[in-house]
C-alpha cells in the first residue's frame, strides 16, 4: 500500500513536471501582467496606494463608457445567441450535409473575422459613401453609433455562436423530443420543457463568450466610431497612450481591473450551469 | 384496444423498409415483431407511434384510422432503444411530464408519478436524475412513463437491447407481467428471438418490410412457415436431401415433406433436438466438439462425407458421447422444411 502510494506520488510529480511549460507560459502571459495591472491600478499619484483610481473609473465619463461597454455587450451577447442558436438549429436539422459542412466552415472564418479590416468592409457597405447607402439611399450616419457598431460586432459574433452551439445542438438527442411527441407535448412545449432548459446552459456559456468577445474588442471600435460611441476598450486607449489627458495611465488599469471584474461576474454566473450541462449533454 | 395495419408501405429514397404489411394485433395481446436489421420492424412501429407516415396504407388503432393523426395526439405510450428519459428532470417529472403537458394539477401528478414508480419497482427513486440511475433503471423509468397517460397501446423499440444480459432477462420478464397486469395492446420489436420466443403472445418474422409468418412462439419454433423463419428462429442444420413426390430421403431415411420443395436435389432443414446421436463404430461421423449446457449439451458432429451436424442430446449424456467418439446420425420422424441447395451439410446458427 505504501508503494502505492509513492508511486501515486511521483506520478503526481511527472504530471507537474509535464504541465510546467504550460505553467510558466501562464504565468509570463497572464500572471505577470495581471499583477502589473492591479498594483497599478491600486497605486495613487505621488505614490502609494488606494482607491482614487477606482474611484475616477466610477465618475464620468468613464461610468458612462463601462456602461455603454456593458450594453453593447449585451445586445450583441443576446442578438448573437439567439440569430447563432437558431441559425445553428436550421443548419444542423437540414438534411443537406453540404449545407452544414458549408455553414459550418463559414462560421469557423467569419467568427475570427474582426479588427480593422472588418471595420473597412462595413465602413465601404454601409458608410456615409459605401455602396449600399448609396444604392438605398439612406443618407448620413447609418453605421456610426451603438446600433451601427452592434450590427459589425453581430457579424463575428454570429458565426461564432454558430460554432460553441452546434456541439450542445447535436447532443440533444431526438428520441427526447420524440418522447416528449409520445407523451403528448406540443413542439413548443418540447423546447420549454427539456430542450432550452437542457440547452440553456451551453446558450448562456455562448452568450457568455460573446460577451467577452463584445466586451473587449477594440480595433472594430476605433476605426469605425472613434469617440462618437463611449466605449471602456476606447477610454482605456485614451488614457494610456495620453490622447486627451496625460498622466492617465493608473486609470486606464483601474479601467482594466473593472473589465475583469465584469468578466468574472458573468462567468461566476456561467460556470455552475456548464458544469450541470455537460452532465446532461454526455 | 386493437391495432391493424393494413398495407403499410414505406421507402427511404431507394430502400424499401414496408413493403404491404398488414397485421392485426388483438385487445391485451403482446405481440412481437422480430427479425434481422433493416427488416422495417422499427418503422412498422414509428408508424404506430406516428413518427413515421407510411408512403401508402393505414394503420387503424381500436377501430379508427390514425395514419394522419400526430405523434402528440396518438394514444400509444413508447419506450425507445436508447434511454431517452429527459435529462434536465428527476425521475418523478420524467414519469408525469405528459400529466404536465396536459396541464394536471401537481398532487395528481404526484401521486400519478408515484404510483408508477412502486408499480415497476422504482418507489423512493423519484427525486434522483437520470444520471444516477443504472440502465434497467432508466428503461423501467421510461416504461413508467410511457403508461403514464393510460394508452391505449404499448411500444416498445428494442427496449432491452443496451442492457446487460441479466438485467435483460429480468426486465423482459417484469415487462411482461406489467402487460399481463394491466391488459394493454403491447408491440415488442427485437432483433433478439429469445427474447421474442419468451415474452410474447405471438411473434411476427419479417424480411424485407414483408410478414413471413405471426403465430405464437411455439409455432413459429416447430412449424415456420418459410426457410427464412427455419433459420432466423432457432438453430438449423441444412442436411443434404433428395425429393421424391412428397417425401424426402436423408440419410437413408426417408421423411415426409413440410410445404413443396423447391426442387429434387435440396437441404433438408433440421433442428438440433430433432438428431439423433448414437455411438457406433460404423456410424457416419464422429464428435467433434461438446458444449455442455445444463439441461442439454450440443454436440457437432463431423461427417464422414463432409459437413458438420449440430445435435442435442440429454445433459447426463455429455460425458458418454466424448469428442472424437464414432457415431451414426439419424433424424426424428417428422414432416421436414426444405430449402434451396447449398454445398454441404451445415448448422446455421442464430442471428440474435
Amino acid at each position: 500500500m505504501a508503494g502505492l502510494t509513492g508511486s501515486r506520488r511521483r506520478g503526481g510529480g511527472a504530471g507537474w513536471l509535464a504541465a510546467a511549460p504550460l505553467l510558466v507560459v501562464t504565468l509570463i502571459a497572464f500572471g505577470i501582467p495581471a499583477v502589473v495591472l492591479v498594483v497599478g491600478a491600486f497605486s495613487v499619484k505621488g505614490g502609494g496606494f488606494g482607491f482614487e483610481n477606482l474611484s475616477a473609473t466610477m465618475r464620468e465619463p468613464y461610468i458612462g463608457a463601462l456602461w455603454s461597454s456593458v450594453k453593447l455587450s449585451a445586445v450583441v451577447a443576446i442578438g448573437g445567441a439567439v440569430l447563432g442558436a437558431f441559425l445553428a438549429q436550421a443548419v444542423l436539422t437540414s438534411r443537406s450535409g453540404l449545407l452544414r459542412e458549408a455553414v459550418l466552415t463559414a462560421s469557423g472564418v467569419l467568427a475570427n473575422f474582426g479588427g480593422v479590416p472588418l471595420a473597412f468592409i462595413w465602413i465601404a457597405t454601409l458608410g456615409n459613401s459605401g455602396v449600399v447607402t448609396a444604392a438605398l439611399g439612406l443618407g448620413s450616419g447609418v453605421l456610426y453609433n451603438f446600433w451601427g457598431l452592434a450590427l459589425v460586432y453581430l457579424y463575428f459574433s454570429v458565426p461564432l455562436m454558430v460554432l460553441v452551439i452546434a456541439p450542445a445542438l447535436d447532443g440533444l438527442k431526438p428520441q427526447w423530443r420524440e418522447a416528449a411527441l409520445n407523451n403528448g407535448a406540443s413542439t413548443w412545449q418540447f423546447w420549454r420543457h427539456v430542450g432550452i432548459p437542457v440547452l440553456g446552459p451551453a446558450l448562456l456559456g455562448g452568450g457568455v463568450l460573446l460577451f467577452g468577445g463584445a466586451f473587449a474588442a477594440y480595433a472594430t471600435a476605433a476605426a469605425m466610431v472613434g469617440a462618437s460611441v463611449p466605449l471602456v476598450t476606447l477610454q482605456i486607449a485614451d488614457a494610456l497612450t495620453g490622447n486627451v489627458l496625460i498622466g492617465y495611465e493608473n486609470i486606464a488599469l483601474a479601467l482594466s481591473l473593472d473589465m475583469i471584474v465584469i468578466a468574472l461576474l458573468v462567468m461566476a454566473v456561467y460556470l455552475p450551469l456548464q458544469k450541470r450541462s455537460s452532465r446532461w449533454l454526455a | 384496444m386493437t391495432v391493424e395495419l393494413r398495407e403499410l408501405h414505406r421507402s427511404f429514397g431507394g430502400t424499401v423498409a414496408l413493403d404491404g404489411l398488414s397485421l392485426t394485433i388483438e385487445q391485451g395481446e403482446l405481440i412481437a415483431f422480430l427479425g434481422p436489421s433493416g427488416c422495417g420492424k422499427t418503422t412498422a412501429l414509428r408508424c404506430v407511434a406516428g413518427f413515421e407516415r407510411p408512403d401508402t396504407g393505414a394503420v387503424f388503432i381500436d377501430g379508427a384510422d390514425v395514419t394522419r393523426v400526430p405523434a402528440n395526439r396518438r394514444d400509444a405510450g413508447m419506450v425507445f432503444q436508447s434511454y431517452s428519459l429527459f435529462p434536465n428532470l428527476n425521475v418523478r417529472d420524467n414519469v408525469a411530464f405528459g400529466l404536465r403537458v396536459r396541464r394536471r394539477p401537481a398532487s395528481e401528478r404526484h401521486d400519478r408519478a408515484a404510483e408508477l414508480l412502486e408499480l415497476v419497482g422504482l418507489g423512493g427513486f423519484g427525486e434522483r436524475y437520470p444520471h444516477q440511475l443504472s440502465g434497467g433503471q432508466q428503461q423501467r423509468v421510461a416504461l413508467a412513463r410511457a403508461l403514464a397517460l393510460q394508452p391505449k397501446v404499448l411500444l416498445l423499440d428494442e427496449p432491452l437491447s443496451a442492457l446487460d444480459a441479466k438485467v435483460r432477462v429480468n426486465l423482459r420478464e417484469e415487462i411482461r407481467r406489467l402487460q399481463l397486469e394491466l391488459g394493454i395492446t403491447t408491440i415488442f420489436v427485437t432483433h433478439d428471438q429469445e427474447e421474442a420466443l419468451s415474452v410474447a403472445d405471438r411473434v411476427a418474422v419479417l424480411k424485407s418490410g414483408r410478414l413471413e409468418q405471426v403465430a405464437p412462439p411455439a409455432e413459429v419454433y416447430d412449424r415456420p412457415a418459410t426457410p427464412f423463419v427455419a433459420e432466423f428462429v432457432g438453430t438449423m442444420n441444412h442436411l443434404p436431401g433428395r425429393v421424391s413426390g412428397e417425401t424426402v430421403e436423408v440419410f437413408g431415411q426417408t421423411l415426409p415433406l413440410d410445404g413443396a420443395a423447391p426442387g429434387v436435389e435440396v437441404d433438408v432443414l433440421v433442428r438440433p433436438e430433432a438428431v439423433r446421436v448414437t455411438p457406433s463404430a460404423d456410424g457416419r461421423g464422429f464428435i467433434l466438439a461438446s458444449s455442455f449446457r445444463g439441461s442439454i449439451a450440443r454436440l457437432r458432429v463431423q461427417l464422414d462425407g463432409g459437413g458438420e451436424v449440430l445435435a442435442d442430446v440429454p445433459g447426463h449424456e455429455a460425458v458418454r458421447l466424448a469428442p472424437g467418439l464414432k457415431v451414426d446420425v439419424t433424424l426424428v420422424e417428422r414432416p421436414v422444411l426444405t430449402a434451396p441447395r447449398t454445398a454441404v451439410a451445415a448448422p446455421v446458427e442464430p442471428v440474435a
